[in-house]
């Protein structure tokens, strides 16, 4: 069977929720970067399935996975400085350690 | 007529108020003579332009000219009014700013050695030199929207001035006092300014007393309409009138002017006896012709107001024993003799306005004779460091100069001839005869009475007991001090052969007065009986005086306590302002008020005390509202288009 663009927006669908899942349960920095690193990918692999099978012979949707892709490298570049200065003042990178920003 | 040299009157006052107020600590003791060369120079120029006036270009066709030398735009008004600041040149403003600039200059030099070593040096100066821009301002007002503006910084000064020593409550009261008398006062002047300009539909003095006299369909309409049973037009002129009781501190306005005898006494010759408190009188002569053509039956009201305050004052003012207080006593008598004087209009309408005359001349011959009193008594004060008639006596060897001066203004405030009060107080007697004999009977028991407070006044100082202090090394003062009460004294003898009837008058052209003898002997004998009196019974230490108070009774009693009127405005305040307006006024702010205003705070308060936990410090919280947000507003956007909505 041909896989279809159905097919890919069902793996997006599954990444997205996957890192959104992630996201919330996980209390260790570096495991919310990954997923939002995998909420990113999901939006990359959308991307590419509409300029694919929708806008066929044209680079829009190429084009702005690039430039995810490069967004997300400048990304994890400032979280780890986050996280490791985070490190640095709390000894731990468990954001539930890091909570005096309220009211 | 040079308009340079006539604005730099005022403005050099405000010149020594601007540079003293700013720069006077720098001067140290040298402020005070910046203020008084200032002040010299002004009065130069003063009696140079009026002199030039009087004798030069003013007459013209055997009438004095009314001119307006300068005139600018001040507020326009999109509806075409136009509020202007302007100079009136006529011969009520060039005698005034005479008069003004002449007692302004004897103070400032009197004040030199007066109040010599005072901290505060250069703000006195620099209060004097604006209260002398703001009256000069006043007199040479060209409309009656200016010179309400000048009758407020007249007001203030006074206020500063009278609370000068802001140590002492007691003169913080006094100045509060003064301030609010004359404040409700101006109500009533603003709202009469307010009605008479919209009548005239102009506020410029000549413009509005040609309107208001000349028949013609502003004049109609302006008595036509009417409201609680008098025309608009005689509300107006009594508003005006409540405005001018105020500040010229006739009954039962009166109550702040005794108590203004707190301030500086230099301050109380200049402020409250001779120029400021004749300012209502001034303002009454100003619009004189609406009073004495449109509003013949108020005029009444005026003539009843001035007589009654005149012998009311004097009788409070035997009694008195602070001798500020008598004085300041007597001023409010004689000013009465002056307002009623301006409501002596004849009743033939081609007759001599000879109140009118009389009145400005009394002004003019009180201010110099009035000044020299609180100077003198000033000098006093400052001889034995006291207020009280019993801490003097006998002062006559002590201080002889203050001592030929200040009987030479007791006999001219007793109107005996020749000096300076008989000619101006005979005339205002043979007004008061010739139209309303009643008021002449009152103002003769008045003046006989003036020669009697003012004589006992001069005995208690200057006789009656030998002078027991401990000031025999003390001298009496320095030239400064004793200048000008020298300089007051001469203005006192000559001031009543100045031929006032050929320079001030209704229609203003000069007219010739000729002293009546006969008329002239009831009340020179009535002033001199009331010496006598005096004489009798304050030149030696006595029991006369206590004896009569005491068979007097209730009567001195009453006149000891000025008849109970400060007690009764008290009352009027505490009993019925307080209770019925100004607590349920303040039950409104308080609970409605600042109720909605705090509510407001309370509430937010609440509510954020309740929501505050949202903002939790967890990362992943916000995250998921976030998220959640995200939610509703794409199913929002996705499902917005279902039947059901």
């Amino acid at each position: 069977m041909e896989p279809g663009l159905y097919h890919l927006l069902a793996i997006g669908a599954v990444l997205f929720f996957t890192g959104i899942y992630g996201f919330f349960t996980r209390r260790n920095m570096i495991s919310m970067l990954m997923s939002v690193e995998l909420m990113l990918n999901s939006v990359n692999i959308n991307f590419i399935a509409f300029n694919k099978y929708l806008w066929p012979g044209t680079l829009g949707g190429t084009f702005f996975t690039v430039f995810v892709i490069a967004i997300a490298a400048a990304e994890a570049a400032v979280a780890l400085a986050i996280i490791i200065n985070l490190y640095r003042s709390h000894q731990s990178i468990n954001v539930e350690v890091a909570e005096e920003m309220k009211y | 007529m040079n308009t340079t040299n006539l604005l730099l009157i005022p403005l050099l006052p405000l010149l020594s108020f601007v540079l003293l107020g700013l720069t006077g600590k720098a001067y140290k003791a040298k402020a005070g003579l910046v203020g008084t060369l200032l002040m010299l120079l002004s009065f130069v120029i003063a009696v140079v332009t009026a002199s030039g006036y009087f004798f030069n270009e003013g007459l013209q066709n055997g009438q004095y000219q009314q001119l307006k030398p300068f005139l600018m735009p001040w507020l326009s008004f999109a509806n075409g009014l136009v509020i202007e600041m302007g100079l009136l040149v006529d011969p009520l403003s060039m005698v005034m700013i005479f008069v003004v600039t002449f007692i302004s200059l004897m103070v400032h030099i009197f004040s030199l050695s007066y109040m010599k070593g005072d901290e505060r040096f250069h703000v006195y100066y620099a209060f004097l030199g604006l209260f002398t821009f703001s009256m000069l301002g006043l007199v040479l007002s060209s409309n009656i929207f200016q010179i309400y503006i000048f009758w407020e910084l007249v007001g203030v000064s006074s206020f500063l001035l009278i609370g000068y020593f802001y140590q002492k409550s007691s003169a913080l009261a006094a100045a509060k006092k003064a301030f609010i008398v004359t404040r409700f006062a101006d109500l009533g002047f603003l709202i009469g300014i307010l009605l008479l300009s919209s009548q005239a539909g102009t506020l410029d003095f000549l413009d509005l007393i040609n309107k208001l006299t000349t028949p013609g369909d502003t004049l109609t309409s302006a008595l036509a309409t009417t409201f609680l049973g008098f025309s608009l037009l005689s509300w107006g002129l009594a508003l005006v009138f409540m405005g001018a009781a105020g500040k010229s501190a006739m009954f039962p306005l009166h109550i702040w002017l005794p108590d203004a005898m707190e301030g500086p006494t230099p301050v109380s010759a200049l402020i409250h006896a001779a120029t400021m408190v004749v300012a209502g009188v001034f303002l009454v002569a100003r619009l004189y012709p609406v009073y004495a053509f449109s509003g013949a039956g108020f005029v009444h009201f005026i003539d009843d107001v001035g007589a009654f305050t005149a012998l009311f004052a004097a009788v409070i003012a035997c009694t008195q024993t602070d001798i500020k207080r008598v004085l300041a006593y007597s001023t409010i008598s004689q000013i009465g003799f002056m307002m009623f004087a301006l409501g002596m209009i004849p009743a033939d309408p081609n007759g001599t306005h000879l109140g009118y005359t009389a009145s400005m001349f009394h002004l003019f011959t009180h201010a110099i004779f009035k000044a020299l009193l609180f100077l003198g008594a000033g000098a006093v004060i400052h001889y034995v460091h006291s207020n009280e008639m019993k801490d003097m006596g006998g002062l006559r060897k002590k201080m002889p100069v203050t001592h030929v001066m200040f009987l030479l203004a007791c006999l001219a405030i007793a109107g005996i001839p020749p000096f300076a009060g008989f000619f101006s107080k005979e005339e205002i007697l043979l007004a008061a005869w010739e139209n309303n004999p009643a008021i002449f009977w009152m103002a003769l028991i008045t003046s006989g009475l003036t020669a009697f407070y003012m004589f006992r006044l001069y005995f208690s100082i200057f006789w009656n007991k030998e002078h027991e202090g401990h000031h025999h090394h003390e001298k009496e003062g320095d030239v400064f001090l004793l200048a000008p009460l020298v300089i007051l004294g001469i203005g006192t003898i000559v001031a009543g052969f100045v031929p006032f009837s050929q320079f001030v008058s209704f229609d203003r052209k000069p007219f010739d007065t000729a002293l009546h003898l006969q008329f002239s002997i009831a009340p020179v004998l009535v002033g001199l009986s009331g010496i006598l009196l005096a004489a009798w019974m304050y030149r030696k230490q006595s029991a006369v005086p206590d004896n009569l108070a005491r068979n007097m009774g209730g009567l001195y009693k009453a006149a000891k306590n000025k008849f109970y009127i400060d007690e009764a405005w008290l009352g009027f305040t505490k009993g019925v302002l307080f209770n019925l307006i100004a607590k349920p006024a303040a039950w409104v702010d308080r609970n409605i008020i600042d109720g909605i205003v705090k509510g407001t705070g309370s509430g937010m308060e609440w509510i954020s005390y309740r929501i505050k936990g949202i903002q939790s410090g967890k990362v992943q919280q916000y995250g998921l509202f976030f998220l959640f947000g995200v939610i509703i507003i794409v199913s929002v956007y996705i499902f917005k288009n279902v039947p059901w909505r």
